[in-house]
């Protein structure tokens, strides 16, 4: 979460709870929300890192609140980031690790744990399809987010065919 | 009730004198209302259960009931009044009639159906609009794209409500805003007390389905229901987890 602040904090300063909101707002309910808490966190890394810097804002009849801002290392970081090519997802998948391995104990049978995987896959495809629904028509960035975890989710059930192919 | 119903039925296809099984003893039910997907590899003899179901091709033995009522043994003409009566079919290579337009593709099994012509307009019009085709009503068939053709095909099964959908990869050649159509479709007929059974590797619409049949080698290897999760529970986090 680190960077994903930076780059908000790129925009405009922002107290703990704006860059929460900010999130909310752009990814919608497609997006874990984040607690207030992790980000407090976060930001005081941030802050001990030299990223970002903090200043105390006097507010009538409240305590006062800390606005941060992003350093000019901050700035450095976060053009980095973005400069940096991403890594695409790696196959590190649990599951097939449990279908290759389980058969050597002796308590699993292949075609059993497949069946029972897809089911759950789509169970999960479900709650995607729901979650689109529910999701406001307007905002784009959530709609996409949901629309790649569908389709990361149809490639591991596609992949679980083949194992069911190959495998079972 | 029950509306489809299979007995241990086998399709054995010949090749140049070498028999290829491709439906080896599927026994399968379903109730009024339910939505089944059947999924499986390709090869896996998912189309030619779905033909034999539809009385497109002849089965090699076993017995198929639909409504109560033993289909298989029917003669081919019997067969073909209780398949206009009772199914609609969607092919993986959809068959619309070249002449026609698209409305008249849609409104003709209602109206062979012995459908008053303004109800079947009224139909034609609901479908053509969920499937976002109204513009194309008076085009030819040859004037689509493979997706317009395949929403047609779908509209044009769903036409008479029939007692059973069968749908052979409905989705097949859609992008993902009009497969988003089909999804909408499909959900509300369904919610309305459709029966279908469809074919489909497509994980969004099968997620949509009560059950889901696994084929592998023309047999039935999973039956079962997708389970419903815990509402409300962990939220978008828990299903939003990209790797
Ligand atoms: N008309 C046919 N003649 C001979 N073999 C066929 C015929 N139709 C299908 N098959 C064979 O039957 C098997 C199942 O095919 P099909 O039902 O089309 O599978 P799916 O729809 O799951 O891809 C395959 O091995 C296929 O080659
Ligand atoms: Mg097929």
């Amino acid at each position: 979460m680190r960077l994903h602040l930076l780059a908000l904090l790129a925009k405009e300063p922002a107290h703990g709870y704006e860059l929460k909101q900010a999130l909310e707002q752009t990814f919608g309910s497609a997006y874990p929300s984040p607690n207030i808490g992790q980000i407090y966190v976060t930001l005081g890394r941030l802050e001990k890192d030299g990223l970002v810097r903090a200043v105390d804002v006097e507010q009538s009849n409240r305590p006062n609140k800390k606005v941060y801002y992003l350093t000019g290392k901050g700035r450095d970081a976060l053009t980095d980031w973005v400069d940096e090519p991403t890594e695409g997802p790696r196959v590190r998948d649990e599951f097939f690790m449990k279908l290759v391995l389980a058969p050597l104990t002796g308590i699993a049978d292949r075609m059993a744990l497949i069946n029972r995987q897809r089911r759950h896959y789509l169970a999960l495809m479900r709650d995607l399809n729901e979650l689109a629904e529910r999701t406001d028509q307007g905002n784009q960035v959530a709609l996409l987010l949901i629309e790649g975890a569908m389709l990361h989710l149809q490639a591991d059930l596609d992949w679980l065919e083949r194992c069911q192919e190959d495998l079972a | 009730m029950t509306v489809l119903r299979t007995v241990n039925l086998v399709k054995i296809y010949q090749n140049k004198h070498v028999p290829v099984p491709a439906v080896r003893g599927v026994d399968l039910l379903v109730d009024e209302g339910e939505f089944v997907a059947v999924m499986g590899p390709s090869g896996s003899g998912k189309s030619t259960l779905l033909h034999m179901l539809g009385g497109l091709d002849i089965r090699t033995s076993g017995e198929i009931w639909l409504d109560g009522q033993r289909a298989d043994t029917l003669s081919e003409s019997a067969w073909a009044l209780l398949r206009r009566k009772k199914i609609g079919f969607v092919f993986q290579f959809f068959n619309l009639v070249a002449s026609m337009t698209v409305a008249d593709n849609v409104e003709l099994p209602a109206l062979l159906a012995g459908v008053s012509s303004k109800e079947a307009r009224a139909r034609r019009e609901y479908l053509l609009d969920a499937l976002s085709l109204t513009e194309r009503a008076d085009a030819a068939p040859a004037q689509l794209s493979g997706g317009e053709q395949q929403r047609v095909a779908l509209a044009r099964a769903l036409a008479n409500k029939p007692a059973l959908l069968l749908a052979d990869e409905p989705t097949g050649n859609l992008d993902s805003r009009n497969t988003r159509d089909v999804l909408r479709l499909l959900s509300e007929v369904h919610r309305d007390g459709q029966t279908i059974v469809l074919v489909t590797h497509d994980a969004r619409v099968a997620s949509l389905a009560d059950r889901v049949v696994s084929l592998l080698d023309g047999q039935i290897v999973d039956d079962g229901r997708i389970a419903r999760r815990r509402p409300g529970r962990g939220g978008a986090g828990e299903v939003i987890d990209l790797r």
